[in-house]
């Protein structure tokens, strides 16, 4: 999949996704490119996540309008891993979990996976430990089952392990900073500043304190599935301090 | 498998076969005569000729088994099996003497990895008998003996004799009665007192003639205070006729002695897998089963413990994979006889493509046990709606005094898993492994780690296999 000069890495246009029926999301547009941090706010059942699992192409939303473009193509078609191999990369906000599997080897197969190799070991083994010293992680996560028994602040703080490893392309991080205290918030954000550079990325979230420390280019509030107001970094101030209901006004 | 699987790995284990080179062959079917015949070309000694025959005459006589799905049994045809068949005239010690052909199938299937450090030793049975057989010095030096069965009864006639049918009689069932008849091949292992075999002591075993059937018996002695880890690796190439698989294992633990038994069996689809393996365990012994079992077209096993002594202890962790047209009717059984006893069953099988698991346990305290403790768990995992799965737990419980426990499950993949790890590059087909994988992993951890890879990777294959 080739990216063409000039196209923006993600191009959704007047996208309406239902699901079992119920319309969620009614006309959504956003444009996001290499470099830029997006913060999407909005309330409970605005439509945030249904955006993330969209983009990454959950089975259960059904795109009714609209299109996405990814790299300059409609990928509609493209399947969940394909998606993940173009170098996309979802933070969920409820990762599941997979009994019997190891944190080590998940990563290991996933990095082959993504990166259409496998790491020579010697290599992987330290890249791995860097990342893992920068997320404050101890060894001992490799050798634990993917997300059992997980407390909700391991659970975020594996999801930016993989973001580390996995270097994506476009990064949506749903719902990262919930759960966290301040001092685990701080090294989520300081990783995915990291990778932020190269990246395009779509942070979900309900709270200015993460964009704090994740400086966004551009605000999106989201209402009743659609963009009703973009702004800079100040909308997310103006949001913190006066709440939605002047959202609803604009609608 | 899928083409591309295919030449992933190459096209070892499951579908080559070398040409037939048997040097004596019987004809198909079964008398009196064709035991006496093998008895005598094996050039036993007239004891064990007798318990042939006496044997035969209860297979003839005896019913079908009623514990399992005997239903499936009716399948088979014991006219068309060949019971006896030796493809090198001689047991050969040094890996230089191995026949050219038969060496090749062991290249394939990776025996001379099986020489590394950690190995104890190699009995490789093809077809009916061990044709090679190597010790490590350092067992040799040990005392322990470890032979191919048929080597024991001639080396150690009265060790043989003592223990022969002491744990699984011929008159148990059907099968130990034709076993115990035109038994060839398996291993003879005698560990003595207070010797600790560090490593695990290997054997693989394969059916590589048309319907030729395998009736391999192994006889493990650990005396007081010993231990032992066997491991046994079967894999088979596919043929369209149907093949019987019939083995006897007897294990005997002695006082405060453990042995732990681990098997990983693949059988072609076409394969009938009725395995006898019971193990005792006198005072303070522990007999542990990890049996896996992938393939076939009917398995019937259930391994067994006899918890006989004081404070004796039964540990046996199953794992059954039944794709189409399969059913895996596996379990455990355990017989506390004595107080004090204790014993811990883990069971987890999957079901696919319409295929079938079945778990069949029995759990017995006899009214002079005292004190016993007993913790049963089956999961089974579904991977689609045409299969099956079912339970089916025995409890003679003789004694109040038993503290028991059972728990079962029944799980299907969910579509969260799935999403969640195809977000992370992995096809459908991947993420169904990893998973299968992962419920396996109680099972896989307690395997030799050659064998855990082997087992991880067969089940990639066969979630590669039949999706989409």
């Amino acid at each position: 999949m080739g990216e063409m000069m000039g196209d923006a890495l993600l191009r959704v246009e007047n996208l309406h996704v239902s699901v079992e029926g119920t319309p969620i999301l009614n006309g959504l547009n956003l444009t996001i490119n290499r470099g830029e941090i997006h913060a999407i706010m909005g309330r409970n059942g605005s439509g945030k996540s249904t955006l993330a699992n969209v983009v990454m192409g959950h089975p259960a939303y059904e795109i009714t309008q609209g299109t996405i473009h990814y790299k300059g193509s409609n990928i509609e078609e493209m399947e969940v891993f394909q998606r993940a191999r173009e170098g996309m990369f979802l933070s969920f906000q409820y990762p599941a979990s997979i009994p019997g599997v190891q944190v080590g080897t998940f990563l290991r197969k996933s990095v082959a996976s993504v990166r259409g190799e496998a790491p020579p070991p010697r290599e992987f083994r330290k890249e791995l430990k860097n990342a893992m010293e920068q997320l404050s992680m101890d060894r001992s996560f490799l050798s634990r089952y993917v997300n059992q028994g997980f407390s909700g602040g391991e659970k975020k703080r594996l999801e930016i392990l993989q973001l580390l490893l996995l270097q994506p392309d476009l990064a949506i991080l749903d719902e990262t900073d919930s759960g966290l205290d301040i001092d685990a918030l701080r090294i989520v954000a300081d990783g995915i500043n990291s990778i932020a550079q190269d990246t395009g990325c779509l942070v979900i979230t309900h709270y200015q304190r993460l964009l704090d420390l994740v400086k966004p280019d551009v605000v999106h509030v989201l209402l009743d599935g659609k963009i009703a107001q973009s702004g800079g970094p100040e909308l997310a101030l103006k949001l913190e301090d006066e709440g939605y209901d002047w959202v609803d006004a604009l609608a | 498998m899928t083409q591309d699987a295919q030449e992933a790995v190459g096209d070892y284990r499951y579908g080559f076969h070398d040409p037939e080179s048997a040097t004596i062959r019987f004809d198909k079917g079964l008398s009196e005569q064709v035991v006496r015949d093998i008895s005598e070309l094996k050039n036993e000694p007239e004891w064990m000729t007798d318990i042939r025959v006496k044997a035969y005459k209860h297979f003839v006589e005896r019913e079908m088994p009623t514990w399992g799905n005997c239903d499936s049994l009716e399948g088979i045809n014991f006219d068309n099996v060949t019971y006896f068949l030796r493809s090198s005239d001689k047991t050969e010690k040094n890996w230089d003497d191995v026949p050219e052909d038969i060496k090749r199938t062991f290249d394939r299937l990776g025996i001379p990895e099986a020489e590394q450090k950690w190995l104890g030793g190699v009995t490789a049975q093809y077809e009916s008998e061990a044709v090679y057989h190597s010790i490590r010095e350092d067992l040799e030096e040990q005392g322990v003996i470890f032979l191919d069965m048929d080597s024991g009864l001639k080396e150690y006639p009265e060790l043989v004799k003592k223990y022969f049918g002491t744990v699984v009689p011929h008159s148990d069932n059907k099968f130990s009665a034709l076993n115990t008849a035109v038994w060839s091949g398996g291993s003879f292992i005698y560990v003595p007192k207070g010797i600790h075999v560090e490593m695990p002591v290997q054997a693989y075993f394969r059916i590589n003639a048309k319907n030729m059937g395998q009736f391999e018996r192994t006889l493990i002695i650990a005396d007081e205070g010993s231990s032992l880890h066997y491991v046994e690796g079967c894999t088979a190439p596919t043929y369209s006729t149907d093949s019987l698989h019939s083995a006897v294992v007897e294990l005997i633990a002695m006082e405060g002695a453990k042995i732990r038994y681990s098997t990983v069996q693949n059988w072609s689809a076409n394969v009938y897998n009725l395995v006898t393996k019971r193990g005792v365990a006198h005072k303070n012994a522990t007999v542990e089963w990890v049996d896996g079992n992938i393939g076939s077209k009917l398995t019937m096993k259930y391994p067994s413990v006899l918890l006989k002594g004081e404070g004796a202890h039964a540990e046996i962790i199953s794992v059954a994979y039944a794709g189409t047209g399969q059913h895996q009717d596996a379990g455990a059984k355990v017989h506390h006889l004595a107080p004090n006893t204790t014993s811990n069953i883990l069971s987890k099988s999957i079901s696919k493509g319409g295929g079938r698991s079945s778990y069949r346990g029995m759990l017995q305290v006899t009214p002079k046990a005292n004190g016993c403790r007993s913790k049963v768990v089956c999961d089974a995992l579904m991977l689609d709606e045409d299969s099956r799965s079912d339970t089916y737990p025995t409890m003679e419980i003789g004694n109040s005094t038993a503290d028991l426990e059972h728990e079962a499950s029944v799980s299907k993949i969910s579509g969260d898993q799935l999403f969640y790890l195809m977000s992370r590059g992995h096809s459908e087909e991947e993420a169904m492994g990893l998973i299968v994988n992962g419920f396996f992993e109680p099972f896989t951890r307690e395997l030799p780690m050659e064998y855990a890879v082997e087992l991880n990777r067969l089940l990639e294959l066969e979630m590669e296999g039949s999706i989409g």
